[in-house]
């Protein structure tokens, strides 16, 4: 079946709740409602207010919570409104659920989903990528899809994993991407995946940068450019990193997400370290320089990256 | 909502401080009454062993001790079946031992031994044991209060009879997280006990320095019932205890019990507590909570010096195994950040009470 991206992430939900009734989803305005972006739209009137809880505005209380259930056997899915109020839910994630196993050998399987990302005007406080907050956490997988399959099957990988996992779905992504999705459970392996073949030069990108980075490598007609979506972020998928530099030697990495300490960063300081000798040219990095979001769409264009920062990006390094 | 209890047993007035006060506790059998005055030495004892290694130098860090507090910890973890899940602080190791985790592991883990209950990764207080339904602590205070209301959340959702408690201290009510909890608690009605060990310090900042209203006042405005309890009465809070979670299992709702305690020590070893004033020290120091206990069971008949004797020996071997464990081993220093394969949900502890057997 073809499915928006949001509807494949509701998909998602649906199929785990009736796979598994274990699983339970809370968030704020997730009931009756649907949630600020409709992603569950319907599932509390399937499966009733037990198990789809409108909580108060505590994304402490909310998050915390939801590893107290987890750890007595449940697999709560929290929802975020906004990837950036995951900043009130913070201690919870780092503190309780990240460190949970190490600390105690006991396993915290709860789902955080993230609505992320800029390009919609949403401002400083609707538009950020937190990623990297989490990636530096131990204990805690990041996991963010750039396509309606891998949106359901990296949910449906979440949602099975023992672990804390941060999901982040892409606001922009929700309704201008469509895709064929298999009916029923399957789960999307937390690993990267070659979006497009090239051997010059490969772009890696995740999330709502992968269809950037593949509107670049459309219009270079003079050179085979790959493009590499990462899908995972925690675990990183460290061989077809090294695998995409061997085969490619040049590599220009994007973040939509601030610059300092990036995904992107690690992912350059990996290359820097393994693959030092496969490299024709010095990485490149595309990313928003270091400000807040700003609002208004002429500004919030010039700080996000897009095909033509990525395509200027790579016809210097092919240059080089 | 259901109608909400609140029950001052500090006034002497109040029929149920006569009633813990004078021993007629009727959900105690006699020993069960010794069990609880050996749950608190143990307590002491394992913590004055600890302190006594840390002033050695043989336990790495800090070490923080509940002396003062034995009542509280024990006596509300007493009240708990197998399956109600604790959280307990950092004043309540009695909690942990209620629960069963043994002493040598725990003296283990002040040392930071590979056999310690937490392998080394953990230090102090800072622990807790997964196999016995003990949900360590995190030093962001009250952290694992939102976690007991979603685990009290999952019981009520899949219509178990069991409740979670989670400790707080004064402090503690500062914090956002205390609000978000208590009103998460009320609103979903859920089955959980919220344990205030009202210590009237928090580090070195007192109570009147955290708050105007006291945390009891506020339980009304959640929605949730309240009990104060003298938290130096080990029968007293045990009782009050018990009731909240007869409450909770009845489908009544979350209680906050506030026990009225004092740290006799100060935040961790390296403070004297020099800051608290020496009057209410005094105060304190002659209503300790284990000599209190230890009269009530002498004017039994118990020899309450024999059972002294028997804490002190259980330690000195517990000290000796666990003087004996290997260190922590750097060979497994990276493993465990993920769990892999199928995850095991929290434990059962042991239960003490002869009401649950």
């Amino acid at each position: 079946m073809e499915l928006t991206y949001l509807d494949a992430i509701s998909d998602g939900l649906r199929t785990a709740m009736r796979e598994d009734e274990r699983v339970l989803l809370l968030g704020e305005d997730i009931g009756a409602f649907g949630g600020a972006f409709k992603v569950t739209a319907g599932l509390q009137e399937e499966f009733g207010s037990d198990r789809v809880i409108d909580t108060p505005i505590s994304e402490e209380a909310m998050i915390g919570g939801a590893v107290g259930a987890a750890i007595v056997g449940m697999r709560p899915v929290c929802e975020m409104q906004f990837a950036d109020f995951v900043a009130c839910g913070f201690d919870p994630l780092v503190n309780i659920a990240g460190k949970m196993h190490y600390r105690l050998g006991l396993a915290a399987p709860i789902v955080v989903r993230l609505p992320s990302g800029g390009g919609v005007a949403g401002g400083p406080y609707h538009s950020q990528n937190p990623e990297a907050w989490f990636m530096h956490a131990p204990g805690l997988k990041v996991v963010a899809p750039s396509n309606a399959h891998d949106a359901k099957g990296l949910l449906l990988a979440a949602i099975n994993d023992p672990n804390p996992v941060i999901y982040l779905e892409h606001k922009y992504l929700y309704r201008r991407i469509r895709g064929e999705v298999p009916e029923g459970a399957y789960e999307t392996p937390l690993s990267a995946q070659t979006v497009r073949d090239g051997s010059d030069l490969v772009v890696i990108a995740y999330g709502a940068m992968v269809h950037a980075a593949l509107e670049a490598a459309e219009a270079i007609e003079d050179a085979s450019v790959r493009v590499l979506d990462l899908r995972s972020l925690v675990p990183l998928d460290v061989e077809a990193i090294l695998a995409a530099v061997r085969d490619c030697a040049k590599v220009v990495i994007v973040d939509e997400a601030n610059e300092t300490c990036a995904a992107g960063a690690q992912v350059a300081a990996l290359i820097a370290e393994h693959g030092y000798e496969h490299l024709d040219g010095p990485v490149l990095r595309v990313a928003t320089p270091d400000v807040p979001i700003p609002f208004a769409p002429e500004l919030e264009r010039a700080v996000l990256p897009g095909a033509e920062r990525i395509g200027e990006a790579c016809r210097k390094l092919l240059a080089y | 909502m259901s109608a909400l209890t609140t029950v001052d047993t500090r006034s002497a007035d109040s029929p149920a401080l006569k009633e813990a006060s004078d021993g007629s506790a009727s959900h105690l059998t006699p020993a069960d009454r010794v069990e609880l005055l050996r749950l608190m030495s143990l307590t002491r004892a394992v913590e004055e062993r600890g302190l006594s290694l840390y002033k050695q130098g043989r336990i790495p860090g800090s070490f923080y001790d509940g002396r003062g507090q034995e009542a509280t910890a024990v006596g509300a973890t007493f009240a708990l079946g197998p399956a109600d899940p604790v959280c307990p602080l950092i004043r309540d190791l009695g909690a942990h031992l209620v629960k069963g985790t043994p002493a040598r592991e725990i003296l283990g883990h002040y040392l930071g031994r590979a056999d310690g209950v937490s392998h080394g990764r953990e230090g102090n207080i800072h622990f807790g044991d997964a196999r016995r339904g003990v949900v360590g602590m995190s030093s962001m205070l009250p952290a694992t209060m939102p976690v007991a209301v979603g685990m009290a959340l999952a019981f009520k959702l899949r219509g178990e009879v069991r409740c979670a408690l989670s400790f707080f201290g004064d402090g503690a009510t500062s914090v956002g997280d205390w609000h978000e909890a208590m009103n998460f608690a009320g609103l979903h009605h859920v089955p959980a006990i919220l344990v205030l060990e009202h210590n009237g310090w928090a580090y070195s900042t007192p109570s009147s320095k955290q708050f105007v209203i006291d945390p009891i006042e506020r339980a009304a405005a959640y929605g949730i019932a309240a009990a104060a309890v003298d938290g130096n009465d080990v029968e007293a809070v045990f009782e009050a205890t018990r009731q909240a979670r007869e409450r909770a299992l009845g489908g009544g709702g979350p209680t906050l019990i506030a026990a009225y305690t004092m740290r006799m020590h100060g935040h961790g070893a390296h403070d004297d507590g020099s800051y608290m004033p020496a009057a209410e020290r005094e105060s304190w120091e002659a209503r300790d909570p284990i000599e209190a206990q230890r009269e009530r069971l002498r004017a039994l008949g118990v020899d309450v010096e024999e059972l002294e004797r028997a804490v002190r020996a259980e330690v000195d071997e517990a000290s000796a195994q666990a003087l004996a464990m290997p260190p922590a081993d750097p060979g497994h220093v990276l493993e465990g950040v993920f769990c892999e394969g199928q995850p095991e949900v929290l434990g059962e502890g042991a239960a003490p009470w002869s009401g649950f057997h």
